[in-house]
Parts: structure tokens; C-alpha cells; sequence
């Protein structure tokens, strides 16, 4: 008999919103229990900020070039390698309960296997997988629309609910902008749904279920994969109380000086500031209709309280999944990683949701290992200054299931300490953005090594190929200050951008073309 | 709204007649078009039926059998402006090219139709590719 695995993504989520990480507007015992008797990451990236392509990373352990979802809405190939087959090739019982987004959401065709899954044409027998290695598969989004899991058992069960969430596009298909809450701010709602019907609690039920069907001497990995916190910011009115958004904070990364914010992004590339004036959207997901300089202090606190409040739903449905492995008696054997696909904006630099913006809100990630306590190879636990990325999550899963490492993918284990991580030569890790979309063109590379971190942009609409963003993270930690262009840091710069080219992936397959927004 | 506008291309190493013959059939979508499982062509009325169940119908614009030209809307409300165009154009006498363009608002809709297109033309070349039977017909 060998490890249990149970590997809990969120999604866009930072890594400021745990306690464990410094955060103090979340209570989240659970995950900070895990961090205290583990592995707690303090430099782990995604390879993309964007859904899909962070998504399709974790699956296959390679990078976006590599696997091919260089932006959302280019699908997974249907033949790309998974981590999930290798364990289920090893014997491992696999499940994959929550948000997949291997393949596009947007699939009025049904052409894609993830939106298949549930055969419209046979209402109430829906089907279950197999999908990419995982034997068990029932998805679930960002409310209660859509080819999911979660939206058939809504329709079925609590019809009543499906208008009482966000409606995440407007009548042009856009990303809506449309604000509500008390502040007005955008994909902010006041959802009536009890929480018991909500998404994360399904998520929660419908794993307790799978596993409650495992024999107590077979071994699984199950992916529990929470769509919450990313937007719309929604979570059940009833558990507001907990999180009073008048009280909140307003995030260290949020300029409140209108002349100051813009006087900061005026020093990064110019899409920074075009988006934030209203003139340049570059990524699909953040509403076409919003312009963000026109967020006020108050909104900031609104999305941070709710977001705030659905970490902590999140925190308590991952401690009811845990007891039920405890009461099957495998406490002992749990592996548990729990982190996220990619960061949030969230306030910082006056910018809600994601795009191509290197910084630490949509890159430093929540990253949680706590191996199974009868493990021979646990040590103490630590915190890991290294950089990591979620490209070591599937060597890490086969390190745990006692099966090699395939040499497609291209990360490696996760180290356990800083020691660990140097003889293993976790120095760097890399970050990809590209996208095209209407017209709109942006390219970003990007290191973090020694400290810093390094972006170069490629030639596209808004940069001609030379603008770049160079941040020391100890002395500048919110970011707020572009070195890239200073004299005395080009000697730096140049060798970061050269350790960069040096590790670039390679393609594995011809460019695939987007065949959605997302 | 805004409107979307995609074209993809594909060079087949067939005869743009042989294409033609094939892509010009808008009863025949259904063969290489993926995600659509039906269509009936009714006059200047087609219906096509979805992978997911759902019905649309469209309206053929133009059929021109001289330019290899196909053009048509789709009027379903999802749609506040739709239009799709088929062109086959002749290289030499062995291979052409076949272009798909999209235009519609939502401009979202544009990328999804246009990138089930791209699909449709690998389809389509690879359904000229086997087609062995049709081959020898034509020599």
C-alpha cells in the first residue's frame, strides 16, 4: 500500500490570502495546519497567469510553450501526457472533482472531450470520465451555467439557484462589467444561494463521495480542484458577516494617491498604463467595459472581503475532505499539495483580475506541501526560499507515488529546504505570456532568480521589442519601482535575460490556434 | 458589441474543384465541419444541429459555382450579425487554397466559429487525402 494523494488547487489566488503566508484578513487553520507540519513555498510561480495554459502546466509538468496552451483558449491536445495516467498506469485510483479548464469553456459545439463529459442529449445519467488519466471526472465552474457537473446538478436539483449568481458574461459575450455589492465594483454580486448549494461545497461533497467508494487498501490520487476565489466575487450573502468590507484594509500594493499610482505604472511598459486609463484590454477575462482607473478605495475592500470570505469556505470544505480521509484511516498515508493555477491583481496598482502583468499579485502563489506523515522521507518542517514553479507539481506527484519521473515532463521534485533545493539546482524559475487576441498581441518572458525578478517583452502592439521590468523583490517587494532601464543594473539585467534564453523551452508540437475566448 | 473578424487558410495539394466539390455543398457541411452532427438545406435556408443538441438556422447569401465562393449568416439570436465565408482558389492544377473567414458580433462567437473552421479545413483536406474512391473518379 502506498501514499494517498490529494492534490487542492484554488484558483487566482495569492499568496498574501493565507495565514500562513502572512495573510490577516482570511482565517484558513486548515491549510496553515498542513504548512506547519510540511513544506510552505515562499517563491513558487506559475508558468502562465492565465487559466488554461497554468492548468495545462500542472497536468503535464511542462512548460506552456512545451505543452502547447500558450494562451487561454487553446485547447489541451487530446493526446498531451498527463500525470494522471502515469499514476493510474502505476495503479492509483484517479479522480479530478472541480474546475479541469484544459479545454474551452466557451463550446457551443460540444467539439471538446472536457465539455462531453455530460452527454446534454441524456439528462440525468451523466457521464463521469475518463479524462485525461483521471478515471473519475465531475467539473465544476464559476456558477451554475455551462456543460459542468455542478450546473446539471443545480438545474436538477435547485433550479431556483441558477439566476442567483453572477452572470460572468453580459449579452455581447464580453467579461462582464457590471458592478453590484455596496461599492458598485465590477463582478462583485450579492449571491442568495445557501452554502450548502454553493460550488465549493459541492466540491467538498462530491470528493467525500468518490472517496467514500475506495477500498481502504488501494491507493488514489484525487484532484480537488476548488473554482474559488477568481471572479465573480459571489460568495453566499449569508457568510458575508465575516468579513465586514468597511474594515478592511486596503492591500499593501494599492497606491490610494491617484498621481502616485499613475506616476508607478507610467515607469512599466505602456499596457500597463493603457489598461489602467481604459484604453487597452489585452487579456479577455478582465471586462472590456471597465476602465480601472475609476476604482475607488472602497471597492478595493469590497473584493478583498469577498474574496476573503470564499478562502475561508475553501479552508473549511478542505478540513471536511480531510476528516473524511482521517475517518477512512488514511491520515497517516496523505500526501496533501495545496496551491493555486495563478495570482490576482486584487487592488494592487489600481488593477483588478489578471493579464500580462509579471508581478508578484498574479505570480507568487500559495504553495503548500504537507507529505504523508508516515513518510520515511519526511524532515522537518521548513519554509523554501527558492524558487519552485507549478511545473514541479507532477514530478512531485510521481516522487510521492514511487514512480519515475517521465522525461517529458520538465520540472522536478519539489524540494523539502532551501539545502534540498540547491543541490538540486532550483535557481530560477520562468514565466510565459503570450496572447493574441482582436488585433492585440503581447509577449512576455520572464525569470526569478537571486531575487529578482526579470520580464522582457517581445515586439507586439503595444511594445516594439525593447521595453522591459526589472524588480529587486527584497528591497522593492511590492514591485513598485522598474529598474530595468537603470545604468547601473544593465550588467544584471543582461545576464538574467541571457540565463532566461538559456532555459527556454522548446515546442513539442506545431502552434495550435485559439478556438475561444476561453 | 463589437464585431470579430477571423480568417485561416489552408493550402490542400488538390484540385480546387475537387475542393469545391465538397466545401461548395452546403448540405455537405456537416461531413467536415466538427461539432456539427446534421444539416438540411431547404433552398436559401439551411438548418445545422449542433454537437450539444441546439438547432440553427442560417440563410445562404451566396452560392457562386464560377469564383468557388460560399457565403452565408447564421440568424440565430445568439447573433446580432453573423457572416461566413467559403473561398476556393485555384494555384496551379494540382492545389489551391481554401479560405474560411469569419465575421461576427459578438466578437466572441468569431473566435469560437472560426476556430472550429481551422478544424474544419484540416478536415477537410484529410477527408480529400483518403478519399480513394473519389480519386478515382475524377482520373
Amino acid at each position: 500500500m502506498g501514499r494517498k494523494i490529494l492534490l487542492v488547487t484554488t484558483d487566482q489566488q495569492r499568496f498574501d490570502t493565507l495565514g500562513c503566508n502572512g495573510g490577516l484578513l482570511s482565517r484558513t487553520p486548515v491549510v496553515d495546519g498542513l504548512a506547519a507540519a510540511g513544506y510552505r513555498y515562499e517563491r513558487a510561480h506559475p508558468q502562465s497567469v492565465v487559466c488554461m495554459p497554468s492548468r495545462s502546466t500542472i497536468i503535464t509538468g511542462q512548460y506552456p510553450s512545451t505543452h502547447g496552451v500558450w494562451m487561454n483558449g487553446v485547447p489541451l491536445a487530446p493526446d498531451a501526457p498527463s500525470v494522471a495516467e502515469v499514476l493510474r498506469s502505476a495503479g492509483y485510483r484517479t479522480a479530478l472533482i472541480g474546475k479541469a479548464h484544459f479545454e474551452p469553456f466557451l463550446d457551443p459545439f460540444a467539439r471538446f472531450a472536457e465539455n462531453r463529459v455530460i452527454d446534454p442529449d441524456l439528462l440525468g445519467s451523466a457521464g463521469s470520465g475518463p479524462l485525461r488519466g483521471f478515471e473519475h471526472f465531475e467539473s465544476a465552474a464559476h456558477g451554475a451555467m455551462g456543460a459542468f457537473h455542478y450546473a446539471r446538478w443545480i438545474a436538477t436539483h435547485h433550479p431556483e439557484a441558477i439566476g442567483m449568481f453572477y452572470r460572468v458574461l453580459d449579452a455581447a459575450l464580453e467579461v462582464n462589467a457590471a458592478g453590484g455589492g455596496a461599492t458598485g465594483a465590477p463582478q462583485v454580486h450579492d449571491n442568495v444561494i445557501p452554502r450548502e448549494w454553493y460550488h465549493t461545497e459541492w466540491v467538498a461533497d462530491r470528493t467525500i463521495d468518490w472517496l467514500s467508494g475506495i477500498d481502504a487498501d488501494e491507493d488514489w490520487f484525487c484532484w480537488l480542484s476548488f473554482p474559488d476565489p477568481h471572479h465573480p466575487w459571489d460568495p453566499p450573502v449569508e457568510e458575508m458577516h465575516r468579513v465586514d468590507w468597511r474594515e478592511v484594509p486596503l492591500p499593501a500594493g494599492y497606491i490610494e494617491d491617484p498621481a502616485a499610482r499613475e506616476h508607478v505604472l507610467a515607469d512599466k511598459p505602456r499596457h500597463w498604463m493603457s489598461w489602467y486609463q481604459g484604453d487597452l484590454v489585452s487579456n479577455y477575462e478582465a471586462p472590456l467595459d471597465w476602465v480601472p482607473a475609476t476604482m475607488t478605495a472602497d471597492q478595493v475592500r469590497e473584493v478583498n472581503a469577498r474574496n476573503a470570505v470564499e478562502v475561508e469556505l475553501i479552508d473549511e470544505a478542505l478540513g471536511r475532505v480531510l476528516a473524511a480521509i482521517e475517518a477512512k484511516g488514511w491520515g497517516e498515508d496523505l500526501d496533501v499539495i495545496f496551491t493555486t493555477d495563478h495570482g490576482e491583481l486584487q487592488g494592487d496598482f489600481g488593477l483588478l483580475f489578471k493579464g500580462p502583468y509579471h508581478v508578484d499579485g498574479l505570480m507568487r502563489l500559495p504553495l503548500i506541501w504537507r507529505p504523508a506523515p508516515s513518510s520515511a522521507a519526511v524532515v522537518a518542517p521548513s519554509s523554501i526560499s527558492r524558487p519552485v514553479g507549478l511545473v514541479d507539481i507532477a514530478p512531485t506527484l510521481c516522487a510521492i507515488a514511487g514512480v519515475a519521473v517521465p522525461e517529458w515532463m520538465q520540472g522536478q521534485p519539489l524540494p523539502v529546504d532551501d539545502a534540498d533545493a540547491d543541490r538540486r539546482g532550483h535557481e530560477r524559475v520562468l514565466t510565459e505570456w503570450d496572447s493574441e487576441l482582436f488585433g492585440v498581441e503581447v509577449h512576455l518572458r520572464s525569470i526569478c532568480r537571486d531575487g529578482w525578478v526579470c520580464t522582457t517583452y517581445q515586439a507586439g502592439h503595444s511594445h516594439d521589442g525593447t521595453e522591459g521590468e526589472l524588480y529587486n523583490l527584497a528591497e522593492d517587494p511590492l514591485q513598485q519601482v522598474n529598474l530595468w532601464s537603470d545604468p547601473s543594473h544593465a550588467g544584471l539585467r543582461s545576464d538574467l535575460l541571457a540565463d532566461l534564453w538559456d532555459h527556454q523551452p522548446l515546442p513539442s508540437r506545431p502552434l495550435a490556434k485559439a478556438q475561444a475566448p476561453v | 458589441m463589437a464585431l470579430g473578424s477571423i480568417r485561416h487558410h489552408r493550402i490542400l495539394n488538390h484540385r480546387a474543384d475537387r475542393v469545391w466539390e465538397i466545401a461548395g455543398d452546403p448540405a455537405r457541411l456537416h461531413e467536415w465541419f466538427p461539432g456539427i452532427t446534421h444539416c438540411v438545406v431547404e433552398g436559401a435556408s439551411r438548418k445545422i444541429t449542433l454537437g450539444n443538441g441546439l438547432v440553427m438556422p442560417e440563410e445562404i447569401v451566396v452560392h457562386d459555382d464560377l469564383q468557388m465562393r460560399f457565403q452565408y449568416r447564421i440568424t440565430a439570436p445568439l447573433f446580432t450579425f453573423h457572416r461566413g465565408t467559403i473561398d476556393v482558389i485555384a494555384l496551379d492544377e494540382s492545389s489551391c487554397i481554401a479560405i474560411y473567414t469569419t465575421e461576427a458580433d459578438p466578437r466572441a462567437m468569431a473566435l469560437v466559429v472560426a476556430g472550429a473552421s481551422s478544424e474544419a479545413l484540416v478536415t477537410l483536406d484529410e477527408m480529400l487525402t483518403n478519399d480513394v474512391s473519389l480519386e478515382r473518379q475524377t482520373h
